[in-house]
């Protein structure tokens, strides 16, 4: 599902975020990215969802070479990742209804379709009921569950998520990593960016550590 | 995305990007009166110039040539006179007024009746009135028929008292270049306020922008609720461009007719007509549209998820 081959990234600022990165996850697979701040978790994220291009190697997602996804295309080529953020990236001026629709209104889905698939992604993330509520009135945790229902709502194929507990106690924080173990359960590829090592203790999934730019070690699934 | 789809969402759109401006009343109501303002201008000069015309317009039908015959010209060849130049396609009427005539109405009007006792003989000639046909009512017409006048044997002078009609004429075509050039520049005007606006509007909504993008959005979808923000701006501009046209023309009838009536004219100061309406709230609202999307194609293209 997700290839990369050698990847470095150098920002404009100089800096090398990465420094030669190879590894491949297979389809319907839960893995973690792990590892300090600063050692490419995010840079990688961002490369899968084409927020960055590599600066050298490749990165493939799906059947497809990242590097030959032109800028115009690259809206459609994101409508098959869900992304999942720390700080969940709400539209604070619109109902969690309007939230969690977005991906399908923008994919062009007809309205009585939507509002069934939305109150479907809200009732995956136990949060249904809650259409009306706007952002601020949920908890931190409410908010993360409304970010990853926005992100499954269109059904992709693949889901990323960058420190999604991270503003989270232990307890939430678990919720939302069995929340997640759910989806993939059901055939969704989940990638996991987390410094949270002890949380993911729990899980038997694969662990991709980074370090300085670079995969520091990697743990294959015991599950 | 089908066709039923595609016109729901821009209805949504359309309307919850009305309500956006409604959110913000004073900053909207600021910005749209600035457009009301640059659009009203151009508006009230363009209604200057169509009263103008229409008063000079009236004017021109009043056109007429006195030819004064030479004195010693007899009533018979005058008569003949008056029968050829009633025989021109340029011309409507022919009247003669005989000397005779013409030294009773002055002796009538002018109030020397006696002193004109006093005269031996008649010091005034035999004249033609000439009405110059609809057709040949034109500035130039009206010169053209005065110089053929002119050439004709026995005829002394042609008087044309209406030159500075054609110096006025001359001027209103000076003033609508301006207006038109004026318009021009405030039409501009418009676009760039709108523009700037938005792109405010834009900067603003930035996070929005950039969540929209990191699920799939394309340009075009984050560019609409702009565009819809800026024909809104530049209908609600037009719109109230016209009522304070509305209202000007209101507050100068009265006094513009009183003006009229002292001059004995049944003239009556005009208000925009249906056209002029509708094709100013339109083009305010394409004005609106241009300034939004040069706007939003290049701001939004700038914004990029981080």
């Amino acid at each position: 599902m997700i290839r990369f081959e050698d990847v470095h990234k150098r920002y404009p600022t100089g800096r090398e975020a990465l420094a030669g990165v190879s590894f491949e996850i297979d389809r319907g697979e839960l893995a973690f990215l792990t590892g300090p701040s600063g050692a490419g978790k995010s840079s990688i994220l961002k490369l899968i969802a084409l927020i960055e291009r590599p600066s050298r190697g490749q990165v493939l997602v799906g059947s497809q070479n990242t590097s030959k996804v032109r800028t115009r295309a690259i809206p459609q080529f994101r409508r098959q990742i869900g992304v999942v953020f720390q700080d969940h990236k709400l539209l604070q001026d619109r109902p969690i209804a309007d939230n969690v629709a977005l991906p399908l209104i923008i994919a062009g889905v007809s309205r009585r379709e939507i509002d069934k698939r939305m109150r479907a992604a809200l009732d995956q993330v136990g949060l249904l009921g809650r259409e009306k509520s706007r952002p601020l009135e949920l908890s931190t945790g409410e908010q993360q569950r409304v970010g990853i229902a926005r992100a499954i709502v269109a059904k992709p194929p693949l889901l990323i998520a960058d420190e999604p507990t991270g503003n989270l106690d232990p307890l939430l924080a678990l919720e939302i990593m069995r929340l997640f173990k759910r989806l993939n359960d059901v055939g969704v590829t989940v990638l996991i960016a987390t410094h949270d090592v002890h949380l993911i203790e729990a899980f038997k999934s694969r662990r991709i550590v980074l370090g300085e730019g670079r995969v520091a070690a990697m743990t294959q699934s015991t599950a | 995305m089908n066709a039923a789809a595609y016109f729901s969402r821009q209805a949504q759109t359309l309307v919850g990007s009305l309500g956006r401006l409604a959110a913000h009343p004073f900053a909207s109501l600021m910005t749209i009166g600035v457009i009301a303002i640059a659009l009203a201008l151009p508006l009230c000069l363009e209604l200057l110039l169509q009263n103008a015309t229409a008063v000079t317009s009236n004017w021109n039908e009043a056109f007429e040539l006195s030819v004064y015959l030479d004195k010693a010209v007899g009533a018979a060849r005058a008569e003949a006179i008056a029968r050829e130049l009633q025989a021109r396609g340029d011309v409507a009427t022919v009247r003669l007024v005989t000397a005779a005539q013409a030294l009773a109405e002055f002796r009538a009007s002018s109030g020397f009746g006696e002193a004109l006792d006093a005269l031996t003989d008649n010091p005034l000639p035999n004249t033609l009135i000439v009405t110059p046909s609809p057709a040949a009512s034109s500035p130039e017409g009206t010169a053209m028929l005065k110089t053929a006048i002119g050439a004709i044997p026995n005829v002394a002078t042609v008087q044309l008292d209406t030159e500075w009609v054609q110096r006025l004429v001359a001027l209103l075509d000076l003033l609508r270049g301006i207006v038109q050039l004026t318009a021009g520049l405030l039409a501009v005007g418009v676009i760039l306020v709108i523009g700037n606006t938005i792109r405010l509007d834009i900067q603003n909504r930035r996070d929005e922008i950039e969540v929209m993008k990191l699920v799939g959005a394309t340009d075009g979808f984050a560019r609409r609720p702009f565009l819809w923000s800026g024909i809104w701006y530049g209908v609600g501009g037009g719109v109230f461009a016209v009522a304070l046209v509305g209202i000007t023309v209101g507050i100068l009838a009265g006094p513009a007719d009183r003006l009229a009536g002292l001059y004995g004219s049944a003239f009556h100061l005009a208000g925009l007509d249906a056209r002029t309406i509708l094709a100013t709230v339109l083009g305010a609202a394409l004005l609106g549209w241009i300034g939004s999307w040069l706007a939003a194609t290049q701001h939004i293209r700038a914004i990029n998820p981080r």
